[in-house]
């Protein structure tokens, strides 16, 4: 089979595209497949998308001039700047930018509330109520050691302790195993 | 250990073993970390950038699974050295492209690897050979623990692990499975597949471009979102949507052997022949022969061969390893024929 594109080379590459939800087959040679991979990750490329995005929800965000002007009083980055690049430029834009990004967080991931783990830094919402459903047991204990080093910031000890909660869990789940089968 | 001892082993991940691993090549996941009040890479100062090496370079000292790991200032690396690294997967082409104030700290087994001062201060990566998102999980899980005490993270309880680009807001994490599905492809099922996967909001990438959909018969599936939903539930997602595909490709190998078995075989004699014996190979024409080679091996049509070994050609193969091995720098034309040198001696019973 010849490439696609130049018509020349024997196609060695085959790729499918998809472009506005059309699936498309293209053979190509070697050297048609490296260009039209530059090309594509142009075309594709995530700060299109993005600035395709912040300015959806621009038009959400009321005054254009207003929105384009806010600047991060931490780093400097103006939202003129983050349509341009399609990154923020640092932890105290998302404070600057919030009622911007809001939307556009939605937009991009249908959610705007987070759910997932927290540092262990911070304090830990599940842990408490997970060490007091297994009273008893060793583990629990150690689960209320890694809660007292936390709230006094030591984080040495709390990774300590975390692997040991981990490796004293997988001990119990094998010593029910080999119960089990014995 | 040193960067050079690398090539003279097999990353743990390209081992061929774990679950489902006559499909699934290795599971990956990533975490995006940051720390508060410090310019993200692409808007810091050198100075700025500077001491996020110094802070996370001592953090990492500090973590268990880190502490003996490799830490190398990308400046310090030739052109070779940084894309044998990007072709190992061990960190990206954008990392290896712009190296100012970039470093990269990796493991011996090279299962953790975390770029600092690439689009976030910190990118987190775990790989594991086979299907085992939740090892992987584990893994990744206790040494963003441990980090997470040394390092200020920039969090917010409503968005987050805030990060320089928002499409990784949230759980900052990215899960992605590398499949090796040869019988959809040839079967002709796989663009429906493909297309259903897209409906559920994952991506599908190649083995090495990123701009590809896909080269040879391996595709790389991850999730899109990453707000919204706990660590659990999206690798839960993965999981569920990799358990059906590898579902699919086994009935499509069992038709292929039922109906179409000396097409079959041919197909894959020939491509083992082929690398047997050639002495000029393109690296395309080597992905597509050893996947059907693989896919031989996987089927018992080939015996006596490690999967591992055909993994590791994969790898072995790309440029920047051509050159490793070769130890100068090689022309394209020059490639293709140590290529095939290379594959003639490690395929040579
Ligand atoms: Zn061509
Ligand atoms: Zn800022």
């Amino acid at each position: 089979m010849l490439c696609n594109i130049c018509n020349k080379n024997q196609a060695t590459v085959h790729l499918t595209e998809i472009v506005d939800n059309q699936m498309t087959e293209l053979h190509l040679c070697d050297d048609c497949a490296k260009k039209k991979s530059i090309q594509m990750e142009q075309q594709f490329g995530l700060s299109d998308l993005l600035a395709g995005l912040v300015d959806y929800s621009k038009q959400l965000g009321g005054s254009e001039k207003m929105a384009a002007g806010t600047q991060c009083p931490f780093c400097g980055l103006t939202y003129e700047d983050f349509r341009k690049i399609g990154r923020l430029g640092c932890s105290e834009c998302y404070t600057a930018f919030g009622r911007y990004l809001g939307p556009l967080l939605k937009r991009i991931h249908g959610a705007s509330q987070h759910v997932g783990k927290t540092p262990l830094s911070l304090p830990q919402e599940g842990l408490k109520s997970s060490a007091r459903s297994v009273r008893g047991s060793s583990v629990t204990e150690l689960k209320t050691r890694l809660q007292e080093a936390v709230d006094h910031e030591e984080f040495e000890e709390a990774a300590r302790l975390r692997d040991a909660i981990k490796e004293a869990e997988k001990k119990k789940k094998e010593t029910k195993k080999e119960n089990e089968s014995e | 250990m040193n960067l050079n001892d690398l090539i003279n082993q097999v990353s743990s991940w390209l081992k061929g073993t774990g679950p489902h691993s006559d499909i699934v090549i290795s599971s990956r996941i990533r975490l995006a970390r940051n720390l508060e009040k410090t310019p993200f890479p692409h808007w810091a100062k050198k100075n700025d950038a500077e001491q996020v090496l110094v802070s996370t370079k001592a953090a990492f000292e500090r973590t268990a699974e880190l502490k003996s790991a490799v830490f190398l200032h990308l400046e310090e690396l030739d052109n070779i050295d940084k894309q044998f690294l990007v072709e190992r997967h061990l960190m990206s082409n954008e990392h290896a492209v712009r190296s100012n104030q970039k470093a990269l700290c990796v493991t011996s087994r090279e299962d953790v690897a975390v770029m600092v001062n690439e689009e976030d201060h910190l990118r987190i990566q775990v790989m594991e050979s086979g299907f085992d998102l939740d090892k992987t999980w584990d893994v990744i899980n206790s040494i963003d623990d441990q980090l997470s005490g040394f390092l200020p993270y920039a969090f917010s309880r409503e968005w987050g692990y805030l990060t320089a680009c928002p499409t990784n807001t949230g759980t900052g994490m990215r899960g992605s499975v590398m499949l090796h599905l040869p019988a959809l492809v040839m079967s002709r099922q796989i663009n429906k597949v493909l297309e259903a996967i897209a409906k559920l909001s994952f991506t599908t990438r190649g083995l090495y471009g990123e701009g590809t959909q896909a080269s040879g018969n391996f595709f790389q599936i991850s999730n899109q979102v990453s707000l919204g939903l706990r660590e659990e539930e999206i690798l839960g997602n993965i999981k569920g949507v990799i358990g059906q595909i590898i579902e699919q490709e086994q009935k499509a190998r069992e038709v292929l052997l039922a109906e179409h078995r000396e097409m079959l075989e041919d197909r894959i004699w020939r491509s083992y022949g082929t690398l047997k014996n050639a002495h000029i190979i393109s690296s395309s024409e080597t992905v597509e022969l050893l996947s059907m080679l693989r896919l031989g091996n996987d089927l018992g049509l080939i015996e006596n061969m490690e999967r591992g070994l055909i993994n590791e050609l994969f790898i072995l193969t790309q440029p920047a390893h051509l050159q490793k091995l070769e130890g100068k720098k090689l022309s394209a034309n020059e490639r293709d024929v140590k290529r095939a040198q290379i594959i003639r001696e490690r395929l040579k019973v």
